[in-house]
């Protein structure tokens, strides 16, 4: 099954990214960051629909949320 | 006796009763550590503490609450911005009215390179911008300024003084210590680029707690490295706030306790707030003009003060008379030299120290009535 994520800086810039994109309607499920995108490190990657992906993006940005993956497929 | 607690301007008490909860609620019933991992423990305690992070950016207007970092307290604050912005032949302005948390770091860096004027303040506080503006020099890189005095009262024009350092290209630094909570803040109207508070004093969060804002563009050089939850496979400090400047473990339940005194803050009302404490001011102001051997220091008006009012007694020391109104009468104020000898210096009470007498938003009127009172008694036997 494939999936779409983006991951960020830190477990608090997720949290902050869940709320924002909550308020702007934008669904998304935060998810353990998968382990072939992590490496060692531990942390939260927000799920959501492939379509969704640009606008979240866009919104997140223009609030001040630095991604490390702004918006990538993993194949599970 | 009972006690009237008027050094609100030390530190704040009480607090809201929703600040004793809210901690005593994190201790038995949270407790994980913030960012460390993805338990529930450690993700309801990254949640928290993110949530005073918001709310304090809503009190300040700030667009992106991870630009606030917490910190000890304000001095840690005031120490990153200036020690991790300023470099050799850089210039820093600073006013006269400054407190040692900003004034002792910055005579460190003076021995290492770092140029400082101290522009002089009016003896009732006030700085002049247009002295201000005539101290810029080219080196110039930040103006570091109190936004009220912890001695006076006396509140600076910080959004004028904000204009004319953006309008250069300078850094303006804000001491909010005395202001936070009792005064608007708002980082944006103001031109404000470094914004460091307290928790513990108008925010009614306990001690151990502070912080310090930093706008988009601008890069503090951390104090000190280590864990900070991300990156962690990294043996680099982390370049993004707030981690850049958050190592080790913070001070979780103090933030815990601040986010309710904040969120207390932005139920009553700044505006609210501010009001009672000018009531409680202007009585104690108007009442004291008359009392002989008793002198006030600061601005008359009201409004260009907060609530903090500094008197001396002819011929008294002024540990003395803050003394005999706690013996005597039960009234804790704070006597001497309040951790600012250049204030002292401009207001002419380096020798005897003021008594200050700074009342908050649980103190009533009665009460300032019982002082009035207390401080005619002291004086008298003068």
């Amino acid at each position: 099954m494939d999936m779409w994520v983006i991951t960020f800086l830190s477990v608090t810039h997720a949290l902050r990214a869940e709320k924002l994109l909550k308020n702007a309607k934008i669904s998304i499920t935060l998810i353990p960051i998968p382990r072939e995108l992590s490496g060692p490190c531990e942390g939260l990657a927000a799920q959501l629909q492939e379509e969704d992906i640009d606008q979240a993006v866009n919104f997140l940005e223009k609030n001040g949320i630095e991604m490390v993956r702004r918006g990538v497929k993993v194949s599970r | 006796m009972k006690r009237i607690y008027l050094d609100n301007a030390a530190t704040s008490w009480p607090k809201p009763e929703a600040v004793y909860t809210a901690i005593d609620h994190f201790n038995r019933n949270i407790g994980g550590n913030p960012g460390r991992g993805t338990t529930s423990f450690a993700l309801a305690s990254t949640g928290i503490v993110l949530e005073t992070r918001e709310l304090l950016a809503q009190l300040f207007n700030i667009s992106d609450p991870l630009r606030i970092a917490f910190t000890l307290n304000i001095t840690e604050a005031l120490n990153l911005a200036i020690k991790g912005t300023l470099l050799p032949g850089d210039h820093l302005i600073i006013s006269s009215m400054e407190h040692n948390a900003l004034v002792r770091p910055a005579f460190t860096l003076a021995e290492h390179g770092v140029e400082i004027t101290v522009i002089p303040c009016s003896s009732e506080g006030l700085l002049d911008t247009k002295t201000l503006v005539s101290a810029i020099k080219k080196n110039t890189r930040m103006v570091g300024l109190q936004h009220a005095s912890n001695v006076t009262g006396t509140i600076q024009p910080v959004a004028e003084v904000g204009q004319i350092c953006r309008e250069r290209g300078i850094l303006l630094l804000v001491d909010s210590a005395q202001s936070a909570g009792v005064l608007p803040i708002d980082v944006q109207r103001q031109y404000i680029d470094i914004l460091t508070f307290t928790g513990h004093k108008g925010l009614y969060g306990p001690q151990g707690t502070g912080g310090i804002y930093v706008r988009p563009g601008v890069a503090i050089t951390p104090l000190k490295e280590g864990g900070t939850g991300s990156r962690s496979q990294d043996t680099k400090q982390p370049q993004f706030m707030p981690d850049c400047l958050e190592s080790g473990t913070l001070n979780t339940p103090g933030i815990v306790g601040l986010g309710a005194g904040v969120r207390f803050v932005l139920e009553q009302g700044v505006a609210a707030i501010r009001l009672h404490e000018q009531k409680l001011m202007e009585f104690l102001w108007d009442n004291l003009a008359g009392v002989a051997k008793v002198k006030r220091y600061g601005v008359p008006a009201v409004e260009a003060r907060t609530a903090i009012l500094s008197f001396t007694v002819d011929g008294m020391d002024s540990a003395q008379v803050s003394l005999l109104l706690e013996k005597e009468f039960g009234i804790v104020t704070r006597g001497g030299l309040h951790c600012t000898p250049l204030a002292h210096q401009t207001i002419g009470t380096l020798e005897q120290g003021t008594c200050r007498l700074s009342p908050g938003f649980f103190n009533t009127e009665q009460e300032m009535e019982a002082v009035l009172t207390a401080i005619v008694t002291i004086a008298g036997k003068a």
